[in-house]
């Protein structure tokens, strides 16, 4: 014991020594140990939603791109149905999905429209929502109510505006052809015409997203002081003046962040399209994850490899463009 | 070593409550040790909602009269999802009914996947010759047998008598006779002559089999449907809409046709006899005679209609393999099947139930046997269900104009060759 104890004392004075007033015992085990022991609360607080991130986000994640590199679908992936057991068969097959997506047609094609339906809704959505939100920043009678009105659409879920809109665009039944007859007007083939079809989802989506733009710049603009208005108009600034040289600069933290938020909505917004259209008429209004769900769930045998490979181009594509925006706003001086 | 033995405990408490689980199920079976059926079956038709459902529902629940131990727990799935849902269930292992209502195509697919249990020597198929050959088609695979066919049907035009009498026109028998009648209908009384489905493929196969082409010729393995025949059906069909002589929707496709021709809006539609109960329905046939039923138009290679119908298959992960068994014989049984053309209009597969009373003198019934009798088989290959999906988009996109029928044709043909590899 005796001899324990002296060479332990050694070992530790030669520590101190080495490394001056250290109280650490120098093995780098310890800061560990140590900072487990003072800070284990902490890690055990987060260790719950770290592991449930892990599986709910990392493990499809890894899954999906693990799919991508192999040639699954329904027919060679495992399953066991009651007594039959079915091993999988499926192989590593590479970059083959990636090189097969990237040369063919159909994810180029796909892409283009998907870029035309998200430029054009955000912009669209984000003019209406700019214009709606300086008329309700005015002072005006039943402001709260037409507030309220505007808003509404967001309040009422997703699919059951769609089904509503759906049921107005019917070519024979609906509410709009009704209308247009009414006026003389033949019936529009909402959608059933592959021109009109992408003109209908662009107008219900910006329908739905009107609200968010709107409250969203409401609440800009009110953070933008009022004397600095006073002072434009004291030096006799006209109202498109007083628009492009305050209001536009007070609200760009809140509209680049908006307008990316919901470039990354309507580029994967599923719902509209699926549910008012599911893509058609034939594939006029597919956009990139309506077409990664018809590979997995819609065509038979169901392709898990080749919507895992779109899943993951669509990953990356929003990935480089969140990278890219936030180097161009970086460039302007705008930190988020 | 603490540790070890804490793992240990903690597996076995898992395996123990794992048996646990396994044991509660276990006690549900309808083991017949007892002799006495018991258990829940769950059944997934996809019979039209409003008309059919109802008799359906009524008969699948009166099996417990017959076994009072078993419960039927009756789900109407729209038959348009049927297909993915039951596959989404079967794949997971959870969720799945044990027994559904397969179309056709289906079943040979769900066999081939593994979800279906093999019927051969079970209490499922009784007097198994006795169904039409036809109909039993479809429910081999591998030589095994996955279902029993419950209905049989093909397609017919239906179309309103009293728009036909006003417009003065007899009903159309070839394509050409088709177009002059729809000109005279809209001439006379402003109506259009025939609602097309323009978002299902499976209504443009009388039009295919007409022009004397097919999906894919499975003998000689080669995929017919972008040959010469096949770009002539596309070529008809497209004439058809832009002619006027036939309407057409990419969307909601079979309630707009329903509603239309229901309501008298249009003058002829083509259908099967599915949708016979829910036609009466509409206020134009509260009179049921003025329904009339004539068989498809002729193309240029003559007259052709799909054989469709639909199976019942038990899954093969049921919980209750016995009930189901019992459950589908009793459904495809010779009374049930009376009842159902009874009331419905339906077609049997068995022999027997033709000469039956009231089956026998039901005018729909008596139309449509001959047509079945002469309809066209589809190759029933495990890849038959996977037909439709490529030719739809295509067939939506020639007649909505974005595409050529040559064109059209081509892309579906490409589609099947990358689906049936080495076929030519």
């Amino acid at each position: 014991m005796a001899v324990d104890t002296s060479s332990q004392s050694v070992a530790k004075a030669a520590g101190d020594v080495a490394r001056g007033r250290s109280r650490g015992t120098g093995k780098p085990e310890t800061k560990l140990k140590r900072s487990l022991s003072t800070h284990w609360y902490a890690w055990a607080m987060v260790a719950p939603v770290t592991v449930v991130i892990a599986v709910i986000i990392g493990y499809p994640l890894f899954r999906g791109i693990y799919l991508s590199l192999t040639d699954a679908n329904e027919r060679n992936v495992a399953r066991s149905i009651g007594v039959n057991e079915i091993p999988a068969t499926y192989e590593f097959v590479g970059l083959d999905n990636y090189t097969e997506a990237l040369t063919g047609d159909q994810f180029l094609g796909t892409l283009g429209w998907t870029l035309v339906w998200t430029v054009a809704c955000v912009s669209v959505t984000f003019v209406l929502g700019l214009g709606l939100a300086n008329m309700l920043n005015r002072r005006i009678a039943g402001r709260s109510f037409y507030r309220m009105l505007l808003i509404l659409p967001w309040a009422v879920p997703g699919f059951v505006s769609v089904f509503a809109w759906r049921f107005l665009y019917n070519q024979d039944n609906g509410l709009l052809n009704k209308i247009l007859a009414g006026g003389g007007i033949d019936a529009v083939p909402w959608l059933n015409d592959p021109t009109w079809a992408k003109f209908s989802v662009i107008a219900v989506n910006v329908w739905l997203g009107v609200p968010f733009m709107m409250v969203a710049l409401l609440g800009g603009l009110q953070s933008i002081p009022g004397e600095l208005y006073e002072a434009a108009e004291m030096d006799g600034a006209s109202a498109w003046q007083r628009f492009r040289n305050i209001t536009l600069p007070g609200l760009r933290s809140v509209s680049t962040t908006v307008i990316l938020l919901s470039t990354i909505w309507t580029f994967n917004m599923f719902p509209v399209i699926f549910l008012l259209t599911r893509g058609g008429p034939g594939e006029a209004t597919q956009i990139l994850v309506t077409q990664a769900y018809k590979f997995a769930f819609e065509i038979s045998p169901r392709d898990f490899a080749q919507s895992s490979t779109w899943g993951v181009l669509i990953l990356v594509l929003l990935m480089l463009f969140a990278a890219v925006y936030r180097r161009v706003l970086r460039k302007q001086g705008e930190v988020w | 070593m603490r540790r070890g033995i804490a793992a240990i405990a903690l597996v076995s408490a898992l395996a123990v409550s794992a048996t646990a689980c396994g044991g509660d199920d276990g006690g549900d079976t309808g083991k017949k040790s007892s002799g006495e059926l018991s258990g829940t079956v769950t059944w997934w038709d996809t019979s039209t909602v409003g008309s059919e459902d109802k008799v359906f529902k009524k008969i699948a629940e009166d099996f417990t009269k017959k076994h009072p131990k078993v419960t039927v727990k009756y789900v109407n799935v729209p038959f348009g999802e049927a297909q993915n849902k039951f596959k989404n269930a079967a794949q997971s292992g959870s969720g799945a009914p044990d027994v559904i209502r397969s179309e056709v195509a289906w079943t040979p697919e769900f066999a081939d996947l593994g979800y279906l249990a093999p019927l051969d020597g079970t209490a499922a198929l009784k007097d198994e010759d006795d169904f039409l050959k036809q109909a039993a088609a479809s429910t081999k695979y591998n030589g095994k047998t996955y279902a029993a066919p419950q209905v049989i049907d093909s397609m017919g035009i239906f179309y309103n008598k009293k728009i036909f009498k006003e417009a003065g026109v007899e009903v159309p028998k070839t394509i050409d006779e088709l177009k002059t009648v729809s000109a005279t209908i809209k001439d006379k009384t402003g109506k259009t002559g025939l609602y097309l489905r323009g978002d299902d493929a499976y209504w443009f196969l009388s039009f295919l089999y007409g022009e004397g082409g097919d999906l894919v010729d499975a003998k000689n393995k080669t995929i017919t449907v972008d040959n010469e025949s096949g770009v002539k059906a596309m070529k008809v069909v497209k004439d058809l809409v832009t002619s006027g002589a036939a309407k057409t929707d990419a969307t909601d496709g079979w309630n707009n046709m329903q509603t239309a021709f229901k309501e008298g809006k249009v003058a002829m539609m083509i259908n099967g006899p599915w949708a016979v109960a829910d036609t009466y329905a509409g206020p134009e046939f509260t009179d049921k005679a003025n329904l009339g039923v004539a068989p498809v138009p002729a193309g240029s290679a003559g007259q052709g209609a799909p054989q469709g119908g639909h199976n019942l298959a038990v899954y093969a992960g049921s919980k209750n393999l016995d009930a189901s068994y019992a459950f589908t014989e009793y459904m495809t049984s010779a009374e049930t099947q009376a009842q159902v053309a009874k009331e419905l209009n339906l077609l049997p597969t068995r022999t027997s139930v033709y000469s039956q009373p009231g089956v026998a003198s039901n005018e729909i019934v008596g139309f449509f046997r001959p047509v079945v009798d002469k309809a066209v088989e589809r190759p029933w290959i495990p890849e038959t269900g996977s037909l439709f999906a490529p030719l739809v988009t295509e067939y939506t996109k020639v007649l909505t104009g974005q595409t050529t029928p040559e064109k059209g044709a081509k892309a579906a043909g490409d589609a099947y060759r990358k689906l049936l590899k080495d076929w030519k």
